[in-house]
């Protein structure tokens, strides 16, 4: 554990460059940049949030909280696996060349998803100050949350590139698996809508449980229950532990299939 | 280190590598061979116990005829492949210069990609800053610098990929056969600044099929044939068997 730790701090500057070019390729060529970190949740809020007050009435308080909250729990998600799970295959012409501790790939990547949520934040707290007119100071423990979600992701993203390795299929089955899971995460409906014997879905639904603690401080503007937390540290520490033992089993062979 | 001390100890590596019939890549296709019982392996041996040594200040050819296992051998030293069977032993740093400008990516600019492939490379951000220019000078490619990679030509790729590699003295170079690119007079330059870091004690593995630069740098030469040591000694020795076999 030391040793890793060491190795880590090693190449933190490569980690650091890896994040750099991510977040510059994204936004390469488009004028507004970095900007469009904070306008595209915003803009796909207002479309959602008309849809769903005209179309389809929920009984939601400060309905546009509500769905931001949702989307930035899911976009993070979405966005960081499926960026983490492509990262070895497409760094494999460099990993064939020059020796790379493999992991640092998929770490790279759910760091740069993360600097990327944290460019939305400011959005989120506009919305809050706006829509609220208070900024309650237990609105700042959603980083714990998000903190327990980053490790919770680092865990599918290194499962899922061992995965891509050998079977490209993946790429095709996850972008079906995440639209499910999108719609079973509560992110535009009360969970009060969701009859009794179907509640199980959020019981096994991981991004329920951050989603929860991530709105118990934002939407609600309280501390974050503590069994929530419990659970959300749980799954995190349960999906470190089989992406970090999968990928030291497996990423010796890596080369021989990229 | 003096010069008797061991820099790389390479001791009875053999590589085999799983050939399956076909490349299996999807999970469908996967169970259906495995239900069927033809998932079948074809051991494919591309280095059979190969043990030698490089001491400090050698300069190490290798020589071989295609698929003689000479870019996998490099891939070991390197760190890149792991061995199935052996032991590699290597002290000092190592720069492995396998193909130019792997590193590189072909959306970030010039300026962008020295930064990124040096630090892959395991420089500091502070020094490649300091020699940047240095870089970029001896590239000739001072005109170029903000222009994405893609845009350039195979041999501005090489230019600026060795003179990223070869910006610091390594401990270790091992070049495969990346001085063929860029044109004569590049090529000249290329090997008068390997020959300045001979001078300056860098041990070097050159695989090359040019055994008149074989002939003009090295001071030793493993010849591999099919994955099998043929013969490893002084270059005289060697060079004259493998050009009459």
């Amino acid at each position: 554990m030391a040793s890793f730790i060491n190795e880590l701090y090693k190449y933190r500057y490569l980690i650091s460059e890896l994040v750099v070019r991510d977040i510059k390729k994204k936004y390469r060529r488009s004028v507004l940049g970095v900007l469009w970190s904070l306008l595209n949740p915003l803009l796909t809020m207002i479309v959602t949030a008309m849809i769903f007050s005209n179309l389809f009435r929920f009984d939601i308080a400060n309905f546009p909280l509500y769905l931001l909250c949702g989307q930035i729990i899911v976009t993070f998600y979405n966005e960081s696996t499926s960026f983490a799970m492509s990262s070895i295959i497409e760094n494999g012409s460099l990993l064939k060349k020059v020796y790379i501790p493999k992991y640092l790939f998929p770490v790279s990547r759910v760091i740069s998803s993360c600097v990327n949520l944290f460019f939305t934040l400011p959005a989120l707290f506009l919305i809050l100050i706006v829509t609220t007119m208070s900024l309650p100071i237990a609105s700042f423990t959603f980083i714990i949350p998000l903190a327990l979600m980053f490790f919770f992701c680092l865990g599918v993203g290194l499962i899922l590139s061992t995965i891509a390795v050998y079977f490209r299929d993946i790429f095709h089955l996850y972008g079906v698996f995440l639209s499910v899971l999108g719609y079973a995460t509560p992110v535009f409906y009360p969970e009060s809508i969701v009859p009794d014997k179907y509640m199980f879905i959020f019981k096994i639904n991981p991004l329920y449980f951050y989603l929860k603690a991530f709105r118990q401080s934002v939407y609600e503007g309280q501390l974050p229950e503590f069994d929530v937390l419990i659970v959300c540290f749980g799954i995190a520490v349960a999906s470190l532990c089989v992406g970090i033992y999968l990928f030291k089993k497996y990423h010796n062979n890596f080369i021989l299939y990229i | 280190m003096d010069s008797n001390t061991n820099v790389i100890e390479v001791e009875n590596v053999s590589m085999h590598f799983n050939l399956m019939e076909e490349r299996i890549d999807s999970l469908k296709e996967y169970i259906v061979k495995f239900i069927k019982g033809k998932l079948l392996y074809n051991d494919f041996v591309a280095l059979d116990n190969i043990t030698f040594n490089v001491q400090q200040k050698d300069l190490l050819g290798i020589v071989g005829l295609n698929g003689a296992g000479k870019s996998t051998l490099l891939k070991i030293l390197a760190g890149v492949l792991s061995p199935t069977t052996g032991k590699v032993k290597v002290n000092g740093n190592m720069v492995p210069l396998i193909e130019v400008g792997a590193g590189f990516d072909p959306d970030l600019t010039a300026r962008e990609n020295i930064f990124l492939n040096g630090i892959i490379l395991g420089y500091r951000k502070k020094f490649l800053r300091e020699h940047f220019d240095e870089i970029v000078d001896f590239a000739e490619l001072n005109d170029f610098i903000d222009v994405p990679v893609k845009n350039f030509s195979s041999g501005m790729y090489a230019r600026l990929g060795f003179s990223i590699a070869t910006v610091v003295r390594p401990d270790i170079l091992i070049v495969d056969e990346v001085l063929s690119v860029g044109d004569f007079r590049f090529q000249e330059k290329c090997e008068r600044r390997i020959n300045d870091m001979i001078k300056d004690g860098v041990t070097i593995i050159l695989v090359s099929h040019d055994m008149g630069m074989i002939e003009r740098l090295c001071t030793k030469v493993l010849w591999l044939d099919h994955g099998k040591m043929r013969a490893y000694g002084d270059k005289d020795e060697i060079c004259e068997q493998y050009k009459n076999s």
